[in-house]
């Protein structure tokens, strides 16, 4: 029940899938929100803080879902998706993945540009590795940005699409994401 | 002619010669390079930190030149523009802020200037500066108290004089407005330039 099977993802798949689900969108709202504190905001240093420290979390959440990925069986696709879907939907979870590693990577050589680690909740420091390049700590941001947007837009192509095929086809699409495939008749 | 008058005419001579001869080996006014190859130039800022310490930080990519006119000092001055993107505060974080909208927005506004408009020394080794900073895309006059270090050869065959100018203004005044809190209004700049003689 916690690996994948032919038949569907096990509890680890799901827990990692709706864990991160929560996060990305929950980051990009908060960095959003707290490039526009002032100094004399409450959350002005807090916010950035948490921020930082969850991406960090995050990156170190991904490596493994990735690595649990390699190393478990694929459930076999639908039966009701037609070939652009099955092509589409990997395509669109590949990018999933690859955008998030950008945007992570690209957060973490912003404030690490000038050397400094980066503090995780106060309990270990990631340390910098690529500094000090021209222009670091703005181009990156500015990647940072743009990927997360086209995470959230992908992120929301994918919900909507796993919406469509619940409601509309009908299908076992979004329910093989919420819970175990029932134990096989064998 | 007769030798007294020959010789009249060459005393004449000699003496007119020797009136329109340079006092100085160098006439003035002098031309310098501020020598930012060789990074002996700094352009520093400090700012109080909620009124608890001083933040300085430093411009690193300038470049300017100026003339000086030792025989009179007056007739001298300064140009230098200044590479907003390059500001240093040892903390990549609050770099990016800086440069950013919230301040100095760089990505609108590369470059500062200040321009003389007069140069009086006022005492044994001190002078005034006047002249307008153009920072944040605002040109406004201001004033720089300027030490005169010193002036002399170097040892690789060249002629150097160096200056240290301080000034003081608002950040307001250029358009910076972000609330660092009231003991943070005004922002000190140190000029430091020793030019090379051209």
């Amino acid at each position: 029940m916690w690996k994948n099977t032919r038949q569907g993802y096990g509890i680890i798949a799901i827990g990692l899938h709706w864990l991160v689900a929560i996060l990305v969108p929950g980051l990009f709202a908060l960095g959003l929100w707290m490039v526009d504190l002032t100094y004399y905001d409450t959350w002005y240093r807090t916010a950035p803080s948490i921020h930082k420290s969850v991406g960090v979390l995050l990156f170190a959440l991904l490596a493994l879902r990735v690595l649990w990925r390699l190393v478990n069986p694929r459930p076999s696709p639908e039966p009701t998706l037609s070939r652009f879907e099955r092509r589409a939907s990997g395509l669109v979870h590949g990018l999933l993945y690859l955008l998030l590693f950008g945007v992570m990577v690209s957060g973490y050589l912003i404030s690490t540009a000038d050397g400094r680690p980066i503090e995780v909740f106060g309990l270990f420091a990631v340390p910098a590795t690529l500094t000090g390049l021209p222009g670091q700590a703005d181009r990156a941001g500015d990647i940072h940005l743009i990927l997360a947007m086209a995470v959230m837009v992908l992120a929301g192509v994918h919900a909507l699409a796993a919406l469509k095929h619940h409601f509309i086809d009908r299908d076992r699409t979004l329910i093989r994401m919420l819970r175990r495939p029932a134990p096989s008749v064998e | 002619m007769h030798l007294r008058s020959l010789t009249s005419l060459s005393l004449a001579s000699a003496i007119t010669l020797g009136a329109l001869a340079p006092v100085s080996a160098q006439a003035a006014p002098e031309r310098y390079v501020i020598d930012t190859e060789g990074a002996h130039a700094f352009i520093q800022f400090r700012v109080k930190h909620l009124g608890y310490s001083w933040l300085y930080g430093r411009f690193n990519d300038f470049g300017g030149t100026f003339t000086y006119d030792p025989d009179d000092p007056s007739n001298s001055a300064i140009e230098v523009e200044i590479e907003t993107a390059s500001l240093d505060s040892n903390h990549a974080e609050r770099d990016k802020h800086l440069r950013g909208s919230d301040f100095l927005d760089v990505s609108k506004y590369p470059k500062a200037t200040f321009k003389s408009t007069s140069y009086k020394e006022t005492g044994f080794d001190k002078s005034v500066l006047e002249g307008e900073l153009t920072l944040k895309g605002i040109t406004k006059p201001i004033t720089i108290e300027v030490d005169r270090i010193g002036n002399g050869p170097d040892p690789w065959g060249g002629y150097r004089r160096g200056f240290e100018g301080r000034t003081e203004f608002a950040l307001k005044d250029f358009g910076i407005d972000y609330n660092l809190g009231p003991a943070s209004r005004k922002v000190e700049m140190i000029l430091t330039v020793e030019g090379i003689r051209q």
